[in-house]
């Protein structure tokens, strides 16, 4: 393929969706923070009153996965993004 | 390098007179009856000859898995609850090993967003009836006159639907991206040592090296996240209850 043959509405779309997938990856900054910040806190928990780990560490859990959900609607997006090709059929 | 990310396929399809396709069974419920039957030969082989004092291992492993379920449902719904331990524990057992089933090479039932979607919709029946049912149908339906109780009201089985299927996906996707990745890095290498055979590569880096990423995304996240999806029914059984 020439790469005159690129520069049409086509390209320009597949173009914006790779741009958009990763724009949209960004929201995994989020989820990175909030499940540091989880885990951080469980660790000094541990650290401090050993005994509670049985209990404490399936909460941490639940919460990382909570915390996470904003960045899955991130991934979700990029996903839909990059292999469903949502906006082709608005060419004609 | 050609990478194609697709949905589950349609394995039997019905098509009708005009060739258009009116109804069609995908992977995913192929897999997820594969699943349903492991399970079953798992409980017929379980309970098996049960007697009053446990003489076997099976009859011992049955009754440490229904304790264990019992003991979770008592700690995290109450002892009103112990109702919801079938389900709890179905839901659990369907969901950990369609994501362990792609260990075997099948597609996993949960990078499906439909069954993931089933299940969370099938929580929120359940989150609903019980919401209903402590506090009358009325007053269920008062506090929708603040609309934002119907976003979170909504919010709920998606983020369950969208957790699941992102984590099980997302890391199938990521694991794809790495055979394509070491596909070409070895036929780059075939072609350094002056192989010229274009038309057959044995991948050599495709040994071994993804068995890593395996153990994360399919062994870890399909537990955790199985247990990430009971623990959350549960805890909204028990908030609808309230």
């Amino acid at each position: 393929m020439e790469n005159e043959a690129l520069l049409n509405a086509q390209g320009l779309v597949l173009a914006g969706q790779a741009i958009g997938a990763g724009l949209a990856m960004i929201a995994g900054i989020g989820p990175g923070i909030g499940e540091g910040y989880a885990v951080g806190k469980t660790i000094e928990t541990i650290g401090r009153q050993p005994e509670v780990k049985g209990s404490v560490t399936p909460t941490m859990f639940i919460g990382c996965a909570v915390a996470e959900t904003t960045g899955i609607y991130g991934l979700f997006v990029a996903i839909m993004l990059l292999f469903a090709n949502p906006f082709l059929k608005y060419l004609g | 390098m050609n990478l194609e990310v697709q949905g589950p396929k349609r394995m039997f399809s019905l098509i009708g007179e005009d060739g258009n396709i009116i109804f069609s069974i995908s992977e995913s419920v192929v897999t997820g009856w594969i699943v349903i039957l492991i399970v079953l030969a798992a409980c017929l082989i379980l309970t098996r000859n049960m007697q009053k004092v446990p003489a076997t291992k099976r009859q011992c492993a049955a009754e440490y898995i229904v304790k264990t379920v019992n003991g979770m449902i008592e700690s995290n719904m109450g002892r009103e609850c112990m109702a919801y331990a079938p389900y709890i524990a179905a839901v659990f057992t369907y969901i950990l090993l369609g994501s362990l089933i792609s260990m075997i090479g099948l597609r996993s039932i949960t990078s499906d967003i439909s069954v993931t979607g089933t299940l969370a919709v099938m929580t929120f029946v359940l989150i609903t009836y019980n919401k209903i049912s402590t506090q009358g149908i009325g007053k269920y339906l008062l506090s929708f006159v603040n609309p934002l109780n119907i976003i979170s009201e909504v919010a709920t089985p998606v983020s369950m639907a969208l957790r699941l299927f992102g984590n099980i996906a997302g890391g199938m996707i990521i694991t794809m991206i790495l055979y394509a990745a070491l596909g070409s890095a070895s036929a780059a290498v075939y072609r350094l040592i002056g192989f010229q055979a274009e038309t057959y590569y044995f991948n050599i880096f495709q040994i071994g090296i993804p068995a890593v990423l395996s153990i994360y995304f399919d062994l870890f996240s399909g537990a955790i996240q199985s247990y990430v999806f009971i623990m959350l029914t549960m805890i909204y059984i028990k908030m609808g209850r309230e």
